[in-house]
């Protein structure tokens, strides 16, 4: 299993290396001054010759690929230059929203994977019963409902009709933080984008589930005697969910890509804001900053993910 | 009657017999995609759609343009359905106007994605080796960019525009197509029928196009007809979040922009739920097409269940 583990990694290598030089060469085709994103602002703008031995510095008088290796060492130092609009280093301001969008992206996972295991489960072992159809539908409409509509419709029942919930934000302004208040500006969030990801996972689950429950040894397991219940819970259940470990690695990206919009509607100060606001300030040190945190979050996500998957499933150690 | 008339006539009756057995076949499809009922519903659906697209002008009954300054912000009545936006333009009209869009975005999208990933996918799994290594990791890299945020990305850097939307989507979604080809084309490769066209000295392109890709044809229509009902969504997204068709183009995601601030979320609900429902509709009736396609065009039961 190591060996199947060194090779993951090995083979992930290329892949970020893929994606540093994908990122690089937007930067390169961003409109304007790739360099004014480069140099430390506090040089100032003024001082022409501090600015040319600066740039000398950082390589940028160099041709590309040598460029390419010098930018690769900062970002591997963490530098990821300056924006271009507040002047602060870009890694300080994603490291700002890294962990509300991470709060947001992990809770939907956490409670999209309960849910949608647990349905897809009782659907497939209560096969073509009410409760197996309705489930199988309203995934179908989970799937296709777009997440700006529902947090939209969400907003306009449970905060503006019912005013249940707060209509967006992170807290409370001007109360001290309590776990209780912060909770009620979670929960819309985390609604919208476990509701779009727990969608897939319950055909999954449930078509996993279904295969395992035909298997030769479950058909054993209720010939000796084992009662309905606990050959589901002992024998099929966890032989189920070693395929949805991919399924679940898989969700990461798409979470991200549903935090975007839903940030932006519940002004929910992450990384996905980070990047509208970006894009529309023309930011592109800070854009192509952000792209690389994704990329980089999604590709360790996948190595966990098969990393998991040789853990659980004991047929891939032969390898 | 001489030889070669017979002959021929043989010919005739066993293309005959192949063109026969191909209708069937079809028939069957066709036979067992009607059986599931929201699969039918949504093909009517989108029938419909693109009729309303077609005809568009007459459907809408007012310039989606024009600007109404005797009606900003007039709730539905008879003169307008669904009344006005806060510009005074017919909400009814730029609905309709809409499908033209998202349809459009989703068939043109979907086809230059389809086109790269299946060659990529095609190429990948017959020749195998460095080249398929190649292609796989480039797969791969495309894949850890999560989809939307590259997408939002590439459009601000080459900027907002419906062309720019549909070529974006295309240029940046093959990855699945190209694995799924892949996987298929590499379980086929060694299989006796290809062997023998090999060894008859049929060349590679003649191999994959008339052996490989037929029998890939299903899977691959299936997984197109669910990535338009993807990029249907991303398109909404996209406009929804004031990146993609510039105003004053109108898309139902566009239409939903004005509902975040929350005095018009409350006090003119007829601006962003009729747009909201039609995309939810649309996206759905495109799945469940998608969902009926894959049970009709799956092999195992379509050689199985003979009626």
């Amino acid at each position: 299993m190591i060996n199947y583990i060194l090779r993951r990694i090995f083979i992930s290598i290329p892949v970020l290396i893929g994606i540093t030089v994908i990122v690089f060469g937007m930067l390169q085709v961003a409109p304007g001054d790739p360099v004014a994103g480069m140099i430390d602002p506090t040089i100032g703008n003024f001082d022409a010759e501090r600015i040319e031995t600066e740039r000398e510095k950082l390589g940028l008088d160099q041709p590309l690929p040598v460029q390419y290796f010098f930018w690769l060492g900062r970002v591997v130092r963490g530098d990821l230059g300056y924006s271009l609009i507040t002047q602060q280093p870009v890694s300080e301001m994603i490291g700002e929203r890294l962990w509300p969008t991470l709060k947001l992206t992990i809770s939907a996972l956490a409670v999209s994977t309960l849910v949608g295991i647990s349905i897809g489960i009782l659907s497939a072992v209560k096969q073509y019963s009410l409760l197996d159809y309705v489930a199988t539908f309203l995934s179908f409409v989970a799937v296709s409902l777009p997440g700006f509509f529902l947090a939209l419709a969400m907003i306009y029942l449970f905060a503006l009709q019912l005013d249940w919930l707060p209509t967006s934000g992170m807290g409370t302004l001007g109360q001290e933080a309590s776990l209780w208040d912060s909770l009620s500006y979670m929960v819309m969030p985390v609604a919208i984008l476990g509701i779009g990801s727990a969608a897939p996972l319950v055909r999954y689950a449930r078509s996993s589930m279904l295969e395992i429950l035909n298997q030769d040894f479950m058909v054993l397991a209720r010939a000796k005697g084992v009662r309905e219940w606990a050959s589901i819970i002992w024998h099929a259940f966890p032989n189920a969910l070693i395929p949805l470990i991919t399924v679940i690695g898989l969700r990461l990206p798409i979470l991200f890509a549903g935090s975007v919009i839903v940030e932006q509607i519940f002004h929910w100060q992450g990384l996905g804001t980070l990047n509208i606001w970006a894009v529309l300030n023309q930011d592109y040190s800070v854009l192509m900053g952000l792209e690389l945190i994704y990329a980089i979050l999604v590709l360790g996500a996948n190595l966990l993910t098969d990393i998991a998957y040789a853990v659980v499933d004991p047929r891939i150690k032969l390898d | 009657m001489n030889k070669t008339a017979q002959q021929l006539q043989e010919i005739h009756q066993e293309q005959d017999q192949i063109q026969t057995s191909r209708t069937k076949r079809w028939k069957r499809v066709w036979d067992r995609f009607v059986q599931y009922r929201p699969a039918v519903f949504g093909l009517v659906f989108i029938v419909l759609l693109i009729l309303v697209a077609v005809f568009a002008p007459w459907v809408a009954r007012v310039d989606p343009f024009y600007q109404d300054y005797s009606a900003l912000k007039a709730p539905p009545s008879a003169e307008h359905w669904l009344g006005t936006d806060a510009l005074g333009r017919d909400v009814w009209a730029r609905l309709i106007f809409a499908t033209r869009v998202s349809l459009s975005v989703g068939l043109v999208a979907v086809s230059i994605y389809t086109l790269i990933g299946t060659a990529l996918g095609a190429i990948s799994g017959y020749y195998g080796g460095l080249v398929d290594s190649i292609i796989m990791r480039l797969t791969d890299i495309v894949m850890t960019f999560p989809a939307l945020i590259i997408i939002i990305t590439v459009v601000a850097l080459v900027g907002p525009s419906l062309y720019n939307i549909m070529v974006v989507i295309g240029l940046l979604s093959w990855p699945g197509i190209s694995r799924l080809v892949r996987g298929q084309i590499l379980s086929l490769r060694e299989t006796e029928f290809v062997i023998s066209a090999r060894a008859k000295g049929a060349s590679d392109f003649y191999i994959i196009f008339n052996h490989l890709l037929p029998n890939v044809l299903g899977p691959i229509t299936v997984a197109a007809t669910f990535g338009i009902a993807s990029a249907i969504l991303t398109e909404a997204s996209l406009s929804f979040l004031g990146l993609g068709v510039p105003p004053p183009q109108p898309s139902w995601g566009q239409m939903l922009t004005d509902a975040q601030k929350l005095s018009i979320l409350s006090s003119m609900p007829w601006l962003w739920v009729p747009p909201g429902i039609m995309v939810s509709l649309t996206v759905l009736c495109v799945n469940f097409v998608g969902d009926g396609l894959r049970d009709a065009l799956d092999p195992r039961t379509l050689l199985s269940g003979k009626k």
